[in-house]
């Protein structure tokens, strides 16, 4: 496009360069001496080149006569003029918002062909592409953004990231716009579709399960159509923020132990000592029958929790009779509810004030209230926190949280999975196991797998010795003691053992994940890594190391560590 | 007919035609090349050069190829002539003019698969 445009001024340029030059070999000139001259090509095409460009060092090398000063006058204005318009319609171009949306393009390609190390495509930088963007980046994973809305691109690009993100305002739909982004790279692994439409979502699914099959997808669903429509081709995982949370809440409701389990896995921010988040069991009034009050309702009914439901437009949302109309922000709507006698209130309607101004009502008429209250827009954020709610539903930190524990291990999520399964003594067992381990201290999850790569040592010592479960928990530093954590699940091919055994022997690319202690992570790293700390470990002395002595004292000769 | 068609084959055999007309003749006779021939020859194909920008298809980028080199061998030629002649200040000599007049000869080969090149893509277009 740019040369296609430069092409006229360009040619006229030439062509009054052209014609200048040759104007200046024709006429006749004189030397200093008065003796008839014609200048060469060399000496007029040095000439146009100053005169044309203005800087005009004089008439070189010898003192003009009449006509070559009348074709300079001439020759002077046509070639200041074509460099004028030349110059004129190049800055024109370059200022176009065409060619601005190609460069900009082309930056994009070339900043995602520099990626080299594994890196994600996140559609849609909302809230939840940002909490996912900023956890990624901590952890130095690379990622490539893709938005349709140019505010957004320009808030990420000023804000200051460690790494290099290379963001494109485009339609995440767009086949081409993914491409652009990396899907075809070797290095690319996963397309995150976080944006807040299901359409979107959905199409990004397809167009990755087509073009590239074995990438990773995870979308964000929030209607039951969509997230059938997703599951069928294949998506491999799918959150609905909405199921997620209703799912979380009657977790706590029902097994407090177990959730307490899974939020401590999950989120640092819990202490061992936190457990009274929990909200109580009784009869819940939810607010607004939307697809979050009908989740909330289908979850609160699983659980055996009686609910009575407020809605403003009964016949929109496909209410059934029973329901009182209002909005629940008036004193009227709630007493009718019966907020007296009501374990909770939940404000999930979608509309921020409505919701703000529905628990404040509640309070006052009911201080001992458990309040739950749904966000619709992250920059209410400081009113919401002043509301003094128990739990705050954010769809983007819901969604954010789910995409980050399943990208950082995958091994958690499995556990997870497994544990929601179980009753709630099973949870109380582990949660006491794993709270007298850690004190005060706050718990950490890792996980190790017994591989080449990732632990030498055990590679090349489990074909001579069995290697059990409680010799990599035994503590290098004093072997006696144990390592402060617990094995919470075992993976071997595609089989999950939960709580493992300690006497589980284990076996060459099974995967382990553990939680307790974070600096117990580190020391049984260094175990596996460490081919002598391994086996003094197994034999409870330190052996000998040279090659000579081992072999005088009948040991089996250390493996080569490659 | 249109004009902008007249115009790019006129300046590209043009381009051809100025490059012979300084080509032909003795390698080693100074009278033989003109330097006036050598002036135009550039120009024309410099404008030749200009005038294919922007042409996305396949032909295009070979025919803006093939202008590039003779821009290159031209623009050496008379890069030779003004070094002997203004920088080392030597009188023009035979030898020095068999290698200007061999390096339009490359230019030339350019230009000739410059016409080759447009002459197939006129016979493709059946309208």
């Amino acid at each position: 496009m740019l040369l296609r445009r430069m092409r006229l001024p360009l040619i006229i340029l030439i062509s009054s360069y052209a014609i200048s030059i040759l104007g200046f070999v024709t006429i006749p000139g004189q030397d200093d001496m008065g003796n008839p001259w014609k200048m060469d090509f060399f000496h007029a095409f040095y000439f146009v080149s100053f005169m044309g460009s203005t800087i005009g060092f004089g008439e070189i090398p010898y003192p003009f006569t009449d006509a070559q000063r009348l074709w300079t006058t001439f020759a002077l204005y046509s070639t200041v003029i074509s460099w004028l318009y030349a110059i004129g319609t190049l800055l024109s171009i370059m200022q176009s918002s065409a060619f601005k949306q190609v460069v900009n393009q082309a930056r994009f390609n070339h900043s995602v062909n520099r990626i080299t190390e594994p890196f994600y495509i996140i559609c849609g930088y909302g809230d939840a592409g940002f909490l996912v963007l900023n956890a990624m980046i901590k952890q130095g994973i690379h990622a490539v953004v893709i938005d349709n809305r140019q505010a957004s691109i320009d808030n990420l690009e000023v804000t200051d990231f460690s790494l290099d993100i290379p963001a494109l305002c485009a339609d995440a739909s767009d086949t081409d716009a993914l491409v652009a982004a990396g899907l075809k790279k070797d290095n690319c692994k996963g397309v995150l579709a976080l944006t807040d439409q299901d359409e979107v979502n959905l199409m990004v699914a397809i167009v990755t399960k087509l073009i590239a099959p074995d990438i990773f997808v995870v979308c964000r669903a929030e209607s039951e159509d969509g997230e059938a429509n997703m599951a069928s081709f294949g998506t491999d995982y799918i959150i609905n923020p909405y199921i997620s949370f209703a799912d979380r809440f009657s977790i706590a409701i029902e097994s407090p132990n177990l959730f307490l389990l899974m939020e401590w896995l999950t989120d640092d921010r819990y202490r061992a000592s936190d457990i009274g988040l929990a909200p109580p069991k009784g009869r819940w009034i939810i607010c607004g029958y939307g697809r979050f009050g009908k989740y909330f309702e289908k979850y609160l009914s699983d659980i055996g929790c009686e609910t009575t439901i407020i809605e403003a437009e009964p016949g929109k949302t496909n209410a059934p009779e029973n329901i009182i109309v209002g909005r629940g922000t008036e004193t009227v709507t709630l007493r009718e509810a019966g907020i007296g006698q009501a374990a909770g209130i939940i404000a999930g309607t979608d509309n921020d004030p409505n919701n703000l101004s529905i628990i404040m009502t509640a309070q006052e008429l009911n201080s001992d209230l458990f309040c739950v209250i749904r966000q619709n827009r992250s920059s209410n954020k400081r009113v919401f926190h002043s509301a003094k709610c128990h739990w705050v539903m954010q769809p983007g930190r819901i969604v954010a949280r789910k995409v980050l524990s399943r990208i950082n291990m995958p091994l958690l999520f499995d556990f997870l999975n497994l544990a929601r399964h179980e009753n709630d003594e099973w949870a109380k067992s582990l949660v006491d196991k794993i709270a007298a381990i850690l004190g005060e201290n706050l718990p950490h999850c890792w996980s190790v797998i017994l591989d080449k790569s990732d632990s030498p040592a055990f590679t090349a010592l489990c074909s001579q010795y069995p290697i059990t479960l409680d010799i990599i928990l035994k503590d290098s530093s004093q072997h006696t003691r144990k390592l402060r954590c617990v094995p919470m699940l075992l993976k071997r091919k595609d089989e999950l053992i939960l709580l493992p055994d300690e006497n589980t022997k284990l076996q060459p690319e099974d995967a382990v994940l553990f939680c307790g202690h974070e600096p117990s992570e580190f020391k049984m790293i260094e175990v596996l890594n460490d081919i002598y700390l391994l086996s003094f470990l197994l034999s409870g002395k330190d052996q000998p190391r040279g090659s000579l002595l081992r072999r005088l004292k009948g040991l089996p000769p250390i493996p080569e560590n490659r | 007919m249109s004009f902008e068609k007249v115009a790019f084959a006129f300046i590209i055999v043009m381009a051809l035609t100025l490059n012979f007309g300084f080509f032909l003749g003795d390698i080693d006779v100074l009278a033989h090349h003109n330097v006036y021939e050598l002036f135009a020859a550039i120009v024309i194909s410099l404008i030749a050069t200009v005038m294919k920008f922007g042409d996305r298809s396949q032909i295009g980028s070979y025919l803006l190829a093939t202008s590039l080199v003779a821009d290159v061998q031209l623009i050496t030629a008379a890069l030779v002539w003004a070094i002997i002649v203004y920088g080392l200040n030597q009188p023009m000599t035979p030898e020095h003019m068999s290698s200007i007049v061999s390096l339009s000869g490359g230019a030339l080969l350019a230009n000739i698969t410059s016409v080759v090149l447009l002459v197939i893509e006129a016979s493709r277009v059946r309208r």
